[in-house]
């Protein structure tokens, strides 16, 4: 075994062991920590291997997460099944945006707005159809049932969240080494090059797009079923769709272990400052602090902090890795 | 169907789209010069309502005669941002781009809801209290004023951009950034300059649309989000393409209102935006697909 894969392999058992010994306020942070590194690892495929950013992904969320509940609160469907049809309406709802975005050679900013305006519309219909509760959402009754995807112990979310995750950071680093991933890197970095040498870029851009929006819309249950209610304009909001993307990008976009980073910096500063900070007129602040780093991020570190920490790393031991692709 | 109804609703659409094509033409121009999407756009509009009102609120002075001052400190505020930013970046990626507008709008949206809290206000101003009578149509003078004070801006930002030697610039930077280098321009200026002109549009459209439209901080992406609408309709950089679009999308949506649900006028607007890229992806006026 290499280096490299004996730590993957201790840090894996320290976080399956780590529950044993937090409390439970910080079994939750970490909880959060999971899942914003699995929302972000599925976003980091289009959006940081690929170079195709969605500003909209909270619509993928919000689809698998009303798709699952209605599922189970009206026919009966254990979420546990649910999550997958939730995650192929996704996938159906993204390959539909990529559609539409790709076609003609269209780029960089149409594929952003497009997002964003899937993701609003989604808003809206969920907001005006009172099937799915209007306004007001949907509140799930908490039943304890490990069969509803419900648990009395907060430590199995925690162990449902961190596999999610290991799931796909796995996944990633899996399709990084192969052609999908190596043409999706080469699109990012040269569209027509790409397309010079015969590489379909539509096909591979709407690909990346489907597999992402699948992954989202599957995390969309673990939302729905964690949090127990669903506000549309919480689960289709611009909000979360910039949560979902700031922690990749700040982490390293493009590279398989940027979103988890960059999940274990802002997922833990974010619960401070919601602890802290959202009293009262200070509600804003932690937002403003995101825009103050997303602004820090783009002007000195466009890279992220993971390739960031490689290059100190790299500078001081010798045996530098190859330095990932900026987006 | 009632036609009065039918007509209410086209004569109150496109009096607002006068307010939709001053937005749209403010996030065009800094598009069409320096191929930079404002993100921050809306939440931009957002302070131009916030400064109205606080005009209003502090001094007395109505925001259909304080909107200049709106404008002045948007224009302000849109050469800091061009000149400490975006001008850093202004040749990297469009994502890149996008990712320091979008945090701009944050802040920007945020300091809003720390300045001013999370509920809706409104500017009272005499002029919307009184209508009009066209036949069986009514205006409302609030509006009527607005549409009227949106169309002369408009109007004199096409003539500035084609008639003084500052407008003929920034034309000269948007059409080769280069070519005019090479004349002598200094396009970093005219850059800052045309971010603050398209800031100052939106500000300027902000405070006139506080005396009709309640407002939040949280209200900055929709309203940046139905300017990227009008502009991708009419056609991304077209200053023309931006105004007929605002007209047009406000008709669609104020019809949209009335033959369906008012709550789903939005959706009005993205249907034909789908529409567009679907068939016309260039938008109406748009010369190329960027």
């Amino acid at each position: 075994m290499t280096v490299p894969r004996v730590a993957a392999l201790v840090v894996v058992l320290a976080l399956a062991a780590l529950p044993a010994v937090l409390s439970s306020y910080a079994v939750t942070v970490f909880i959060f920590i999971f899942f914003y590194a699995y929302l972000g690892q599925a976003w980091n495929l289009v959006g940081g291997y690929a170079g195709q950013l969605s500003a909209g992904h909270a619509a993928f969320v919000g689809l698998g997460a009303y798709t699952a509940a209605m599922l189970s609160m009206t026919l009966g469907l254990t979420p546990w099944v649910g999550m997958f049809v939730g995650g192929a309406l996704a996938a159906a709802l993204g390959a539909l945006i990529a559609y539409l975005g790709f076609r003609f050679g269209l780029r960089g900013f149409y594929f952003v707005l497009l997002t964003v305006a899937f993701a609003e519309i989604g808003r809206i219909v969920a907001l005006n159809t009172d099937a799915v509760g209007g306004a007001l959402g949907l509140y799930i009754t908490f039943t304890g049932n490990p069969r509803q995807f419900q648990f009395q112990d907060n430590r199995a979310y925690y162990y449902v969240a961190l596999v999610m995750m290991l799931a796909a950071t796995a996944l990633v680093a899996a399709l990084e080494r192969r052609r999908f991933g190596e043409y999706l890197k080469a699109i990012r970095e040269d569209e027509n090059a790409c397309e010079a040498l015969g590489v379909d870029t539509f096909r591979y851009k709407l690909l990346a797009m489907v597999l992402s929006s699948f992954l989202t819309g599957v995390g969309g249950t673990f939302y729905a079923y964690y949090l127990f209610s669903l506000q549309p304009n919480a689960v289709f909001g611009i909000p979360l769709s910039v949560e979902i993307m700031i922690r990749p990008i700040v982490g390293g976009a493009g590279t398989a272990l940027g979103p988890v980073l960059g999940s274990f910096i802002l997922s833990p500063l974010g619960e401070l400052s919601r602890v802290y900070l959202s009293q009262g007129a200070w509600s804003g602040l932690h937002l403003i602090v995101y825009g103050v780093l997303l602004i820090v991020v783009v002007l000195f570190f466009p890279q992220g902090a993971y390739p960031t920490l490689l290059k100190l790393g790299g500078s001081m031991s010798r045996s530098s890795p190859k330095p990932p692709h900026r987006i | 169907m009632d036609l009065t109804l039918v007509g209410q609703g086209l004569l109150s659409g496109l009096l607002f789209g006068g307010v939709y094509s001053l937005m749209a033409v403010g996030l065009t121009l800094i598009f069409g010069v320096m191929r930079v999407v404002n993100f921050a756009h809306g939440d931009m509009m957002v302070w131009g309502m916030y400064l109205a009102w606080m005009l209003a609120t502090r001094a007395g002075i109505d925001p259909y005669v304080g909107f200049p001052v709106c404008a002045a400190v948007l224009f302000t505020l849109g050469w800091a941002v061009q000149r400490g930013l975006v001008h850093r970046i202004v040749d990297a990626p469009h994502e890149m781009q996008i990712l320091l507008m979008l945090g701009v709008a944050l802040v920007l949206e945020n300091a809003a809801l720390v300045a001013f809290g999370p509920d809706p206000q409104r500017v009272r101003s005499p002029l919307t209290a009184s209508t009009l009578w066209l036949g069986p149509l009514f205006v409302d003078v609030g509006r009527l004023v607005t549409f009227g004070v949106a169309l002369a801006l408009t109007g004199a930002l096409w003539v500035f951009l084609g008639h003084t030697d500052l407008g003929r610039r920034i034309r000269a930077a948007s059409d080769n950034p280069y070519g005019a280098l090479v004349i002598g321009t200094d396009v970093g200026r005219v850059y800052a300059i045309a971010f603050g002109i398209g800031a100052a549009c939106v500000g300027a459209a902000g405070a006139l649309v506080s005396p009709i439209l309640p407002f939040q901080p949280a209200g900055g992406l929709s309203l940046s989000v139905a300017s990227f609408n009008i502009v991708i309709i009419g056609g991304m950089g077209s200053l023309l393409g931006a105004f007929v679009g605002g007209l047009l999308v406000s008709v669609a949506e104020s019809l949209g209102a009335v033959f369906l649900a008012p709550s789903m006028k939005e959706l009005v607007s993205f249907s034909l935006l789908i529409v567009i890229l679907l068939l016309r992806p260039a938008g109406l006026f748009g010369r190329r697909a960027a």
